[in-house]
């Protein structure tokens, strides 16, 4: 029973940190899969946070919290729209410099707002999503193996990771049954027939990146107003390109991005919960190592494991109509 | 005379300062193929992309059945009845049959229903017309032919009563090209307007109603296509008279220049695509490999030009062997006097983003007159270029230009003029006139006739019956990575047609 308390432990570690990775990804899918690369998942995310934990912070709300999230990030993806699908910039450029922009003026406007060195007050009460406990979990929790499955793994999350677990198969579904979803995959394929059966290149790609600030938002609200009890600075650390990472890594599949999320959010869980320990055989490994171990990992799985991942043949590439 | 499906009158369209259309007036009966031909560039696919509201003419009306219409985005000419087969397939690479053609005509916003419906009505199709293909099929895995039959079935399912092909059968072996023959046939019988745009004149000749001709932006002739003929078009189509069977004196062969021994090539997947080939080019002579396309034509001049190495076999120029089973260096071969002329100029041919002084040198680039020192002597390049430029009649005539701005001729009278103008000894062509204009196909034509009187030895691969008959003194044909027979120039084209179907083999098998 030891093992099975540390295990869930660690599973349940590994859901927490794996939601916005989730968000993030489920969110670049959207927008990649249209033909739109998308290197800024990271500054919308931080921008989606700060936003979520000062609106929270005035109001009380985590709604409002989660709605100004959604609204900035939504603004920022619009941005990364009007420079890369009316304007045909570069998209990198168009996504780093997103990234930039949300990671200093996230300080600067915390630190003129709040005065907690860039900080947002911490959250209490209402102003954060707090974890619920689902029907019958206290009364199963005695049941051997599947009880404490049922209480400590599943119930006991906010709201938003049972959101972001249920957008997979949202995703799945608007992708591959309907018009919007097979629109979509076929503008990120091959733009000229979309256009030329008739359909709006540009609106379509509006519509992808629009989808793609609302889940990165949400991904924000919830490391700042769920997770955490308020803003830090840099609070996203990088969760916005391993996202990226998990969504080359599963092929821009929603299912794969599932999987490969929690892959990485695992292996951030068992690091964060093993640091300074000693291993046999192997002794005591440093925490910097431990800490590097999800990056490593990344760049093994996508040097050599996952086989050729074949992008959206029209990503990163403006439309431009021919002749 | 049967109503008209389309009338265009009074049609221009400019593009800065080029008037792409000028005046045109067409008139399109029902139920009827019509075709329409010009050079590159004479105005035919811009009119047709009016047509079918990629661009608004500045002036002029359309009217589809009688009645006026605005045809402003493809929407609306879908509306209108009209649909189009582009040169370019715009079909999505890994979708099925099924979704390409329910993209933008899926009704409504849920797929459910209306997955149903669009495999009843592709099943109907299929039956009406004789357009088979598998709805459940992936785009990418289906041959040429058949990615063209799902643009019709594209356009047919969108209830198209005008169907416009652009270069059809560009793309196609003749005996696909047949097939879409038949296939129009059935089509116009259904009582549909069919417009398709060539500029192969055979093709007008064998399947058309009418014809129109277009050149520079205006349309200078309609036609019966009955009581007209292949001269009095290509006449019309360039604006002079044409040779369509180039002159030339009996060749005069000499040495063996270039010897091909038991050559054998794979391919990347390992299947034997040339097999234990052995034939020998002599100076002043030009041998041309007839074939269906795909049969080892194009590994066959890729391994003696040392570009893909082959399992077995001897090459030997010039008395010298050529190393094709290891380490040939297309460089080293050039410098032998080996130029090669490759079957694709955009992959192969040429950098197209490069500046025209900048391609005519692509490959001897390192010799000494041009450079000065260890940099490019950019002023003798540039001399170099316009000095080819005059000899090839190459336009516009500007070396700074970049490449892609050229057309498809004169793209490929780049490269004849880069390889021509070394001077080598043995010059191996692949599909010289692919692409390229009636105007530019005499002027290349004569180039090569020019070099073989010469003394070169020049070696010919091209899918163009046409174009083998009337420059070959000797012609080979390949079938299946064999040499399955050899003829004259003279050889008739059902003759050459047989050995290319490979049914001689078949019946000296059995």
């Amino acid at each position: 029973m030891e093992f099975l308390g540390v295990l869930l432990q660690l599973l349940d570690a590994t859901i927490r940190v794996s939601v916005p990775l989730l968000l993030a990804a489920l969110a670049g899918l959207y927008s990649e899969r249209s033909g739109v690369f998308d290197i800024g998942l990271e500054g919308k995310m931080l921008a989606g946070a700060f936003a979520g934990a000062s609106a929270a912070a005035v109001t009380g709300s985590a709604w409002l919290g989660l709605m100004a999230a959604i609204a900035i990030s939504v603004f920022f993806a619009l941005v990364h729209g009007f420079a890369s699908i009316t304007h045909r910039g570069n998209q990198i450029v168009s996504g780093v410099a997103i990234n930039f922009i949300a990671a200093g003026s996230t300080i600067i406007l915390g630190q003129a707002w709040f005065r907690q060195g860039g900080r947002t007050p911490s959250l209490t009460g209402d102003a954060r999503f707090q974890s619920i406990t689902l029907p019958g979990a206290d009364a199963v929790s005695g049941v051997p193996i599947l009880g404490p499955i049922y209480s400590d793994l599943i119930s006991g999350h906010s709201l938003l990771v049972y959101a972001a677990f249920a957008m997979v198969p949202i995703t799945w579904w608007v992708l591959f049954r309907t018009r919007f979803g097979l629109r979509l995959r076929a503008v990120g394929e091959n733009p000229a027939a979309v256009d030329t059966a008739g359909i709006s290149v540009a609106w379509l790609r509006y519509r992808a990146v629009i989808c793609t600030g609302v889940l990165t938002g949400a991904a924000g609200a919830y490391l700042a107003v769920a997770q955490n009890a308020g803003f830090v600075k840099d609070m996203t650390a990088g969760k916005g390109f391993i996202a990226l990472a998990a969504l080359i890594f599963a092929k821009w599949r929603p299912v794969p991005v599932m999987f490969a999320c929690l892959l990485f959010g695992f292996l951030d869980a068992f690091a964060i919960r093993y640091q300074g320990l000693a291993f046999p055989g192997i002794g005591r490994v440093p925490v910097q190592l431990m800490q590097a171990l999800p990056y490593i990992l990344t760049v093994i799985l996508l040097a050599g494991f996952i086989g050729k991942a074949i992008p959206p043949r029209a990503g990163g590439v403006p439309y431009v109509k021919e002749r | 005379m049967a109503e008209a499906a389309i009338e265009l009158i009074g049609i221009d369209k400019s593009f800065g300062l080029v008037r792409a259309n000028r005046n045109i007036h067409l008139e399109v009966p029902r139920g009827t193929i019509h075709g329409i031909i010009g050079e590159n560039g004479a105005g035919k696919s811009t009119l047709m992309s009016i047509l079918y509201g990629f661009y608004q003419a500045d002036s002029g009306e359309i009217r589809i059945n009688g009645q006026p219409v605005k045809i402003d985005t493809p929407n609306d000419a879908i509306a209108a009845g009209i649909g189009m087969v582009h040169q370019h397939f715009m079909l999505v690479q890994n979708f099925t049959v099924l979704e390409n053609v329910m993209l933008g005509a899926e009704g409504a916003p849920l797929l459910y229903g209306s997955i149903s419906d669009a495999r009843a009505e592709l099943k109907r199709l299929e039956k009406d017309y004789g357009l088979e293909v598998d709805p459940d099929a992936v785009i990418e895995e289906l041959a040429v032919g058949f990615q063209q039959r799902v643009e019709i079935l594209k356009a047919l399912y969108r209830g198209a009563d005008i169907l416009i092909l652009d270069e059809p059968t560009g793309v196609l072996t003749p005996s696909e090209a047949d097939h879409l023959f038949r296939i129009l046939e059935q089509l116009k019988d259904e009582g549909k307007t069919v417009i398709l745009i060539t500029h192969k004149l055979r093709e007008i000749m064998a399947i058309t109603d009418n014809v129109s001709v277009m050149r520079q932006g205006e349309m200078v002739a309609t036609r019966k296509t009955s009581e007209t003929s292949v001269e009095e078009l290509a006449e019309l189509m360039v604006g002079r008279r044409v040779l369509l069977r180039v002159e030339k004196d009996e060749a005069d062969p000499g040495d063996v220049k270039l010897s091909v021994r038991n050559l054998t090539v794979k391919d990347s997947r390992g299947v034997t695509m040339v097999d234990d080939v052995s034939f020998d080019v002599r100076a002043g002579e030009i041998v041309g490999i007839a074939g269906v396309a795909g049969n080892g034509q194009s590994e066959l001049l890729e391994a003696i030009a040392g570009i893909r190495a082959a399992v077995s076999g001897d090459v030997i120029m010039d008395g010298k062997p050529i190393d094709v089973t290891g380490a040939a260096d297309p460089s080293d071969l050039r410098e032998r006097g080996l130029a090669h002329v490759p079957e694709d100029r955009h992959y192969t041919g040429l950098v197209l983003p490069f500046e025209e002084n900048e391609n005519s040198i692509l490959g001897y680039h390192y010799h000494a007159r041009y450079l000065n020192g260890p940099f490019l002597n950019l002023d003798a390049i540039r001399d170099d270029a316009k000095d080819k430029i005059e000899k090839f009649d190459i336009r516009p005539a500007d070396c700074r230009l970049r490449t892609a701005n050229f057309s498809g001729g004169n793209q490929q009278k780049i490269v004849l003029a880069r390889e021509m103008e070394q001077d080598p000894g043995v010059l191996i062509v692949g599909q010289p006139t692919r692409g390229v204009d009636v105007g530019a196909i005499e002027f290349i034509h004569k180039r090569l006739i020019e070099m073989r009187d010469k003394g070169k030895a020049v070696l010919l691969v091209s899918v163009e019956l046409d174009e083998i008959r009337s420059l070959s003194d000797r012609i080979l044909v390949m079938f299946d990575g064999r040499i399955v027979g050899e003829r004259d120039g003279e050889a008739t084209e059902g003759e050459l047609g047989l050995l290319m179907a490979g049914v001689e083999q078949r019946e000296a098998a059995e």
